[in-house]
């Protein structure tokens, strides 16, 4: 008797060991990314302890820099013309994966998600090389196109656990019916796929909106967020503003990342389908 | 397995043209049909620029112009000239140091949320979720801070009075690199191992605690082994992107801590030196390639083993 309240009490403390970690492992993981909000609201052009004072110049300063926001703007440009375009393409990927028996599919699966485990330098260097070969024009164009590349596994991924779950029987009935096949669409399969492509949209627009390396080599001479960020951070007086910059990206990625995640849930769990994850 | 037989229910065919009809008539060509614009970007923007990367990589600079014989001379640059070897190797063992730290730390983690967490699963998955959408170059960035001279770590150091100047072994090295790399990766281990565990049929466990075994047999013989595809897919996830890593080893690096991908991107930059990156760049793919499967082939040894 005392041997297994022994065991009971030792597997007790295990597990607190594990959660004590767990929540470590938290800390570790946002910790250093806290410190950029921090010092942007510190009141002194050096990123050290110990803090200044409050001040909101910085913030200031950043929504008055021209180049910063015509970066911001390529940005949104690029982020929401990959988002649709990648979403699209996904969506009829992913309704061929779940809907229709043909052979090789595993090889094409596999082919739309290979993106992922290239290392991003090795994409951006090639494409680079195919349109330099083309003798086409850097362009937020060509940024575009090599963030597509890149968004088209993770829509593919989200929107394919949402359509795995999905009845067949909905859209027969429907065509049975009467309906034609657009009014199916639209009335049957669209709603019921809607908060997938929300979902979609919002993960692939965050991962152009950050992505830094494919940018870098592609973009020429109008640069995205990042690429103006990455040469902005040689200079210590710019600094600060970039933190202003940095603190706001954060704090809207996470409002976006939430709401995603949030949607994506309800659908999977809708479908009965738990604990999932799209991801890879 | 969900394909139904249903291809002649599905619109009235009349309202198409020709060419509609003859995609509706096997399964397979629809399906074919619905993927093609993905795979026209796909060969567009990543199986022909591939094979572009492999032309460059056979042919030479001269000046401004590149000329076309084959040749493979840039691969005997890559594998015996000092520089890049030693670059190579460099990369290879902080990826490999990257990989295993990540892995070990994050398996308890997810371990942890599958088996102990009750309530709020939602809420720890999320917060494990979100740094993998967040900023990676501003993530990069915050360690500058953590560990730079006038950084966090420095100055609180000093204040307390520990150390008088700042500690330079911080920045600008590999050490920097495999810490905020690690940092960097850490949700990308969490969610396969996270998926493979909570995969895990929990009848198994209890069957196996009936027939007497301790919590550490039941893990190692168990557990362990069925969530080794996750720690698998997480492995590789991080092993090949931290490879071709270009902006931590740029910003925090130092020359002592600059990888491959920093010398790939001076050669489609400053040196324009385009044959001998696409050479280095092919070379680091075949070696992480080959060493990918080879780790991938072992570890499952490894695991049919253990059972």
């Amino acid at each position: 008797m005392s041997s297994e309240r022994k065991a009971a009490a030792r597997q007790r403390r295990g597990v607190w060991a594990l959660g004590a970690f767990a929540i470590l492992y938290l800390v570790f993981l946002y910790l250093p990314v806290l410190f950029l909000p921090l010092f942007s609201f510190n009141d002194s052009r050096f990123i050290a302890f110990p803090l200044q004072g409050f001040t909101l110049a910085w913030y200031e300063e950043m929504l008055a820099d021209d180049a910063m926001l015509n970066a911001l703007g390529n940005s949104l440009q690029v982020g929401i013309s990959v988002a649709i375009l990648s979403t699209i393409l996904g969506l009829l990927g992913a309704k061929a994966v779940t809907r229709y028996a043909m052979p090789g599919k595993e090889a094409i699966t596999a082919f739309i998600m290979l993106p992922l485990f290239i290392p991003e330098i090795i994409l951006g260097i090639s494409i680079l090389i195919l349109w330099s070969a083309l003798d086409f024009p850097l362009s937020l164009m060509t940024v575009a196109m090599g963030h597509t590349l890149i968004c088209v596994p993770f829509a593919m991924a989200v929107l394919t656990s949402r359509l795995d779950g999905f009845d067949q029987s909905l859209e027969e009935a429907s065509l049975d019916l009467g309906e034609n096949a657009w009014m199916t669409f639209w009335r049957v399969t669209f709603p019921l796929v809607m908060p997938g492509i929300a979902s979609s949209l919002l993960l692939t627009f965050i991962v152009s909106f950050d992505e830094f390396l494919i940018a870098f080599f592609l973009s020429g001479t109008e640069p995205t967020l990042p690429v103006f960020m990455w040469s902005e951070l040689r200079f210590p007086s710019k600094l600060p503003r970039m933190l202003a910059l940095g603190a706001l990206i954060l704090l809207a990625s996470c409002v976006l990342v939430v709401f995603a995640e949030w949607l994506r849930r309800r659908g999977v769990s809708d479908a009965e389908r738990g604990g999932g994850y799209g991801i890879t | 397995m969900t394909a139904t037989t249903s291809s002649d229910v599905r619109a009235p065919t009349h309202r198409f043209g020709a060419l509609s009809r003859l995609l509706q008539r096997s399964e397979a060509a629809q399906g074919y049909a619905l993927l093609s614009p993905v795979m026209i970007i796909m060969f567009a923007v990543l199986a022909a620029p591939l094979v572009l990367l492999a032309l460059y990589s056979l042919w030479t600079q001269v000046g401004f112009t590149v000329d076309r014989t084959f040749t493979l001379d840039r691969y005997a640059d890559a594998f015996t000239r000092d520089t890049y070897r030693e670059l190579f190797l460099r990369t290879l063992w902080v990826s490999s140091l990257v990989t295993i730290t990540t892995v070990l730390i994050a398996y308890p983690v997810a371990y942890y949320v599958v088996f102990h967490v009750k309530r709020n699963k939602f809420v720890w998955l999320v917060l494990l979720t979100i740094p993998f959408w967040t900023s990676y170059l501003l993530r990069i960035f915050a360690w500058k801070i953590v560990l730079g001279y006038g950084g966090v770590i420095n100055a609180s150091l000093m204040r307390v009075g520990i150390i008088d100047a700042p500690l330079e072994f911080l920045l600008y090295n590999p050490t920097a690199v495999v810490i905020t790399l690690a940092h960097a990766y850490a949700t990308f281990a969490i969610l396969p191992i996270y998926v493979s565990l909570e995969k895990i049929d929990r009848s198994l466990l209890e069957a196996a605690a009936d027939l007497g075994d301790g919590p550490w047999r039941r893990f190692w013989r168990i557990t362990l082994p069925l969530s080794m595809p996750g720690v698998i897919a997480a492995a590789v996830v991080i092993f090949v992107p931290t490879t071709g890593d270009y902006v931590t080893p740029a910003l925090l690096g130092g020359p002592k801590g600059v990888m491959i991908a920093n010398m790939i991107q001076l050669q489609f930059g400053k040196i324009n030196d385009w044959p001998m990156g696409a050479a280095l760049a092919m070379s680091s793919i075949a070696m992480v390639a080959i060493i990918t499967v080879f780790f991938v082939w072992a570890l499952r040894y490894a695991t049919g083993r253990i059972r």
